[in-house]
């Protein structure tokens, strides 16, 4: 313990002599970038990896000349996850002339933000925040984020519901925040596209057997089966259900896309759908992102690194492709720029959520998952 | 009425488990007065030794048939032994303690053996052979009922009626239910108690074991936590049908069976608990003793 917070209190330290040392050598003309995040707190752990790939990504970027022949200078503020800290965050940003925030991380503290940057006309693009009003709403022009929101993934499932012909389906849960969530939002995306949901019920999690529900499945004859909870349920369900002979197409989400389904399942796990995020491992880039950030600090990448790295990336190719620091000019080429990025070659919507990162399909072929086209 | 039959079958099935597992409850508790909380452990760990003997002798290459029945009697020989065990460890000590030390030992023995499979097998669902071939006569009767529902419901049944003449015409049996009637006259009668404290766990156990087995190899994966569930229905369907009785026992479990079934059937699978609890103090309202329980002052 005591360990951890010495080489705790170092790295902290160390970030806070680096920014001393940006700072000072800075010279007049510099393109400043915030990093709001939470440094401490609860939550540290995930503000300081992100703000740690900020500045790899930001040290990249000036080595390579910087953007448009400016250096980067990066400032970084403490929110510590609070709603009250992030605004005198966002106004102490805002004073100091920033083009754009890198962040904030905890969607309780970026909404209460917002409002102070989209006055100021500062672009914000969090790495972490996955409340889906934050874009949804409409009411930050400004805003933007490299992570998929809530509700995507259940929009994605009802894109592919949609996408294989369904006209009845059952959707199921397994009472779970998660699963339940996953699933009210799946039915009224469901119900929205003209698709008859005729069960919505939870099952108990460790029942005995599922087979009076499987039966009422077989009998409402639907084309689709949405399950939100997790996969010891899922193998359950589907290897009942492939027993007696319902041939409807089953979708998941994350919860279980898992090594543990394909064994348990085995041969009945075939043609399962499940939605996840989407798999980086095999994108080069991330994985040299991650073998840098794992020599400059000791450690694995954090859970939002790679978003904050991306949204750095796509900020810096954006304002090249802008041409200036524009306010204008750079929100409008930050949705028709397509930049490369740990996560994929992504650029943003019209309401400001990434596009080509965040969630996919995945379908069990032949004991694997791979990604449905 | 095709899915009114597949839900009678269903929660025949259903009921069918929850009473191999109330028997060895509901035979405890009529010889001993003791609810043994590690019962559903032992089920599990019977779960657990039928997949690693299964596994086993499936490298080895052996006949399918040999392979089911040596994993069985694996499975119900060495819940059996934890049976014996147990009793010896956790019940015996205190026979002549209060009632409700062994009670918070049995507890106490239940939380040990879920985190000791934990730590030797990790938290991990794993999958369980479907050991019951798929009968070739049932083919065209799947959507009905599936081969190893069948095997449960009949295991079930022969169950009940080995056990119940075991009861009735053995001397082990006429025992038992001497000892349930009056343990201190039984004794001063010459009935070894101890003996057939012990046998009354070895067979509770054993059938633990292998209702284990048929349901792992009806579901396809285990973990140290299944016992937990499966025991506490089990539990509910011995207190509905009357704890202490066998056929009680056998009753509570088909009806919590069927209640669950129909209620998740005909309603929503949402309220399949709140059915299944709400049955269970309704008939505890108008027959405290359950519903074909002996009415005595004191109990648990």
């Amino acid at each position: 313990m005591k360990q951890s917070i010495i080489r705790w209190a170092g790295s902290i330290l160390a970030s806070v002599i680096t920014l001393c040392l940006l700072s000072g050598v800075s010279i007049a003309d510099t393109i400043k970038i915030g990093v709001a995040s939470p440094y401490s707190g609860d939550l540290a752990s995930y503000g300081i990896p992100a703000k740690n790939a900020a500045e790899i990504a930001v040290k990249a970027i000036n080595a390579k000349g910087g953007i448009l022949g400016k250096q980067v200078e990066l400032l970084a503020e403490d929110d510590v996850c609070e709603p009250n800290t992030a605004t005198t965050v966002a106004a102490k940003l805002v004073a100091a002339k920033v083009v754009a925030v890198i962040g904030h991380l905890c969607s309780g503290a970026t909404e209460a933000a917002l409002p102070t940057y989209r006055d100021a006309k500062v672009i914000v693009i969090s790495p972490a925040s996955t409340n889906p009003t934050l874009t949804l709403s409409g009411k930050y022009p400004n805003f933007f984020r490299t992570i998929a929101h809530d509700a995507a993934q259940a929009d994605l499932q009802v894109a592919y519901a949609l996408k294989l012909g369904t006209k009845k389906a059952a959707v199921i849960h397994d009472k779970g925040t998660y699963g339940k969530g996953l699933a009210s939002l799946a039915r009224d995306g469901l119900e929205k596209a003209n698709v008859e949901v005729v069960l919505f019920e939870g099952i108990t999690p460790g029942a005995v057997d599922y087979s009076a529900l499987i039966r009422k499945i077989s009998r409402a004859k639907v084309d689709t089966v949405v399950f939100g909870g997790y996969h010891p349920e899922a193998s359950k369900i589907i290897k009942q259900a492939r027993q007696k002979k319902i041939n409807a197409n089953f979708i998941s989400g994350d919860g279980v896309k898992d090594p543990s389904f394909l064994k348990v399942a085995g041969k009945y796990a075939e043609k399962y759908y499940a939605s996840a995020p989407t798999d980086v491992s095999q994108v080069a880039m991330a994985k040299s992102v991650s073998d840098e950030y794992k020599k400059v600090f000791g450690s694995d990448v954090g859970t939002f690194s790679l978003q904050a790295y991306a949204a750095l990336q796509a900020l810096a190719g954006s304002i090249e492709a802008a041409g200036s620091t524009n306010y204008d000019d750079v929100v409008k080429a930050m949705r028709a720029k397509k930049v490369n990025t740990p996560l994929g070659t992504i650029n943003f919507d019209a309401s400001g959520d990434v596009l080509g990162a965040g969630f996919a399909m995945y379908q069990v072929m032949d004991g694997k998952f791979v990604e449905a086209k | 009425m095709d899915y009114f039959l597949e839900l009678l079958l269903g929660g025949l099935t259903r009921g069918s488990i929850y009473a191999l597992i109330a028997l060895g409850y509901t035979m405890v508790y009529g010889v001993l007065g003791l609810i043994n909380f590690a019962h559903g452990e032992v089920y599990m760990i019977g779960a657990f030794v039928g997949l690693i003997v299964s596994g086993l002798l499936t490298v080895l290459g052996w006949p399918v048939l040999a392979i089911v029945a040596i994993a069985t009697v694996c499975a119900m020989v060495y819940a059996a032994a934890y049976g014996f065990t147990i009793e010896k460890v956790a019940y015996q000590p205190l026979r002549h303690a209060p009632r409700l030390s062994p009670l918070i030992s049995a507890i106490g023995m239940s939380i040990f053996l879920q985190n000791y499979v934990l730590l030797a097998q990790s938290s991990d669902f794993q999958a369980f052979p479907q050991l019951v071939p798929d009968f070739e006569f049932l083919e065209p009767y799947t959507h009905i009922i599936l081969s190893s529902e069948l095997v449960i419901i009949l295991a079930g049944v022969v169950t009940l009626i080995v056990l119940f003449l075991l009861i009735k015409f053995t001397k082990i049996g006429k025992a038992m239910r001497a000892i349930s009637q009056d343990r201190q006259m039984a004794m001063l009668l010459g009935v070894n108690v101890d003996n057939v404290i012990s046998a009354t766990f070895i067979i509770g156990s054993a059938l633990a074991g292998l209702g284990g087995i048929l349901v792992a190899s009806h579901v396809g994966q285990i973990n140290f936590y299944i016992g937990f569930i499966a025991g506490l229905k089990a539990f509910t369907a011995a207190v509905l049908g009357g704890i202490g009785s066998i056929p009680g026992a056998a009753l509570g479990g088909l009806i919590l069976g069927w209640t669950e079934s129909f209620a998740t059937g005909y309603v929503s699978s949402d309220y399949e608990d709140v059915f299944a609890f709400g049955l269970l103090v309704f008939i505890l309202i108008f027959r405290p003793a359950g519903i074909l329980g002996k009415v005595s002052s004191e109990k648990v």
